[in-house]
């Protein structure tokens, strides 16, 4: 959890915004710092949290959650994180064997044009509170998706179309029926606004995600150049829907990573100029 | 994430009853101590030599275990292989295994052709190759009397290597001695012998690479590489070489066509290829002939789906190839991505602008450094000639109208 980044969008894990669609996008850079950020924030705001990691480990994401102040191992016993480690699960599908274990979450890798139906109905069984409290279960928050990320399916095959139905879907359910939160990943090209006429295209991907949601960062590099010190820019912005039409307001932060966090400063501000 | 070192310590209760994957942190067991490796000095991992110094110290000390390094490769994919050749040498001088898949020449060739290791002599790397800055003779070194204002800024290193004895070196005008090589173990796949089966694939990954999948599994499993067989025997790391993947020898159009049929064939590979070493005590080499694929936004997620990423620019065949600035290099080589595992932050390059150059004992990569041109008439090649990012900034840059003075 950064805790410069819970000031800038006003939020602390005791009150955040509910029913929030955010959007974390990047372009030619690495915006996964941000997924940890959330996946700390959240956890610590004590939600039930549905982590699709499609791209990394799951140790990964803990040791880096370590280092953030949050145990994934814990919070995963106590049943506070439910957690997909997609490349675990793909291997059964990719080399075919004769007993299939584990959840078909991972079913798309079989023939993509099926769709992402069973991952949403994996997201969907996760984020719903089976049955009562009973044995004293604890009870946690509103839940909240995480998605890390939704470009490595275009990979797989996935279409843009089925990516962009799975959205909406989890959308439905998270946002407006459970008043949760969704996080995504979206990571795009160097080459901004390159039509390729299909509808396979990542930029076809975030424009359609950037309607769906209610607060996007977008991290780029510095478009002066390569920098050390300054590993980048964030553009927030909120999409705010209620009251008088659509109100957006952009910021622009520059941002550097460190090893257990990072700190994000006004343009020109950075410690290594001033 | 790479194997992790065993003597970081963590409260045990936090373990999970099985270890299914490579990057958990191990606690009260014993410590690993496998040949050829070494811990990270940034984040712990665990890191193999890649055979060629300076391009450890470019990934930050080594290739972490459990990851993929792609190589863009050259336009007659001679640095590249000769990159992989290197990567399985230091593979047979560390007693590992190794794995070679290529569709083009057969394995046992590939192996054949390894460079001889430099092993009776010490591993005194001498910083080769000193700016040639002719204003600084080593006499004048302490004071300035012209340049004065230049005194304190530090002096341009140009080489790059650390100054450990983690990897090896190698003598490339000679070959490998067969008994050193019969003495590892190695894995071929030679796609030709491998019949194609007709069967309906399970995926978008084409036979080819559903074979080789399954091979490098089968390897993986039986010789005990998975990190989820008890750790009784003594450990081995398995270097996997594959060559050239994406080019049409291994029935991919991804090289020949714009709009190629199998456009997902080699990211669901290399998506199941990460699952694998994620999973396994392998570190992967991959080499790709990018200069063949026209579509930019797919060598974007086959960059994003491997862990290291670099490219290689020789100037042979090219026009930079008697472009004085160049004389002293082989090529240009672009660190397009370095990986961030178990941390938030990744060791990025110093610089951007490097350049290689194949010696007989050595391939190194350098920075990309243009000495100032004191003759009396100066004149510049005009910008587009350079690499860019190297161009020193000439005060009217054409360069079609000759030579320029520069009037101050």
């Amino acid at each position: 959890m950064f805790t410069e980044l819970n000031s800038i969008l006003n939020a602390t894990p005791d009150s955040f915004t509910q029913g929030e669609f955010i959007l974390v996008s990047d372009r030619q850079s690495d915006a996964s710092f941000l997924i940890h950020h959330f996946l700390s924030f959240y956890l610590r705001a004590r939600c039930k949290v549905c982590f699709l990691g499609l791209v990394q480990s799951f140790s990964h994401y803990s040791a880096i959650s370590q280092r953030l102040g949050v145990s994934l191992t814990q919070a995963r016993e106590k049943g506070q994180l439910i957690f997909l480690e997609g490349l675990k699960e793909s291997l059964s599908i990719l080399i075919p064997q004769e007993t299939t274990t584990g959840s078909q979450a991972m079913d798309f890798l079989r023939d993509p044009t099926v769709g992402l139906q069973r991952l949403y109905e994996f997201v969907r069984s996760s984020v719903r509170s089976d049955g009562g409290g009973e044995e004293g279960v604890e009870e946690w928050g509103p839940p909240v998706l995480l998605v890390d990320d939704v470009s490595v399916l275009l990979s797989l095959g996935v279409s843009a179309g089925a990516v962009l139905d799975f959205s909406h879907y989890c959308r439905a359910t998270v946002c407006s029926q459970l008043q949760g939160n969704i996080v995504m990943l979206v990571r795009c090209h160097g080459e901004d606004a390159e039509d390729d006429g299909s509808d396979e295209g990542s930029e076809w991907l975030l424009k359609g995600v950037t309607h769906q949601c209610s607060l996007t960062l977008h991290v780029q590099g510095l478009p002066t150049g390569y920098c050390r010190d300054i590993h980048g820019q964030v553009e927030v912005c909120w999409r705010r829907r209620r009251g008088d039409g659509q109100h957006t307001q952009k910021k622009l932060f520059q941002y550097k990573v460190h090893d257990k966090g990072a700190s994000f400063f006004a343009p020109g501000t950075s410690s290594a100029v001033l | 994430m790479a194997a992790p070192v065993n003597s970081v310590g963590k409260p045990s209760a936090e373990r999970p009853p099985f270890n299914s994957t490579s990057f958990q942190k191990k606690t009260r067991s014993k410590l690993i101590s496998i040949p050829g490796t070494r811990p990270s000095v940034q984040n712990g991992q665990l890191l193999v030599s890649t055979g060629v110094t300076s391009l450890d110290y470019l990934l930050g000390g080594g290739l972490a275990v459990g990851t993929v390094l792609l190589i863009e490769e050259d336009r007659f994919d001679s640095y590249s292989r000769m990159i992989l050749k290197y990567f399985l040498a230091e593979g047979v001088v560390c007693r590992h295994e190794l794995f070679v898949a290529s569709a083009q020449d057969n394995p046992d060739d590939i192996l054949q052709e390894l460079p001889a290791p430099i092993l009776d002599d010490v591993a005194i790397h001498k910083p080769v190759e000193q700016p040639r800055l002719s204003c600084e003779p080593q006499d004048n070194l302490d004071a300035m009397k012209i340049a004065w204002r230049y005194q304190n800024l530090p002096k341009v290193q140009s080489a790059l290597a650390s100054s450990s004895r983690f990897g090896h070196y190698y003598d490339v005008s000679k070959t490998m001695e067969p008994e050193i090589r019969q003495a590892a173990k190695c894995h071929r796949f030679y796609l030709p012998e491998h019949p194609t089966q007709s069967s309906t694939t399970h995926s978008r990954m084409i036979e080819s690479y559903s074979a080789l999948l399954k091979s490098l599994q089968e390897v993986i499993h039986r010789e005990g590489f998975d990190l989820s067989t008890p750790m009784s025997m003594s450990r081995n790391i398995l270097r996997v070489g594959l060559h050239s993947l994406g080019s049409a020898l291994w029935n991919d159009d991804l090289s020949c066509h714009d709009d190629p049929m199998h456009s997902h064939a080699l990211t669901t590979f290399l998506y199941g290829l990460r699952a694998l070493l994620r999973s396994s005590l392998s570190v992967a080499v991959v080499t790709v002939p990018s200069h063949l694929i026209q579509d930019r936004a797919l060598m974007g997620n086959i960059t994003r789906l491997c862990d290291n990423a670099i490219a290689l620019e020789s100037f042979k065949g090219s026009e930079r190839e008697t472009n004085p600035l160049y004389k002293d290099y082989h090529g240009l080589l672009h660190v397009r991505q370095v990986p961030h595992l178990n941390c938030l932050a990744s060791q990025l390059p110093d610089h951007k602008d490097l350049a290689f150059k194949l010696k007989r004992k050595q391939f190194s990569i350098e920075r990309l450094h243009l000495p100032p041109d004191l003759s009396e008439t100066v004149s510049r090649v005009s910008r587009g000639e350079l690499a860019g990012a190297a161009a020193v900034a000439s005060a009217c840059g054409s360069g079609t109208s000759g030579n320029k003075h520069l009037d101050f």
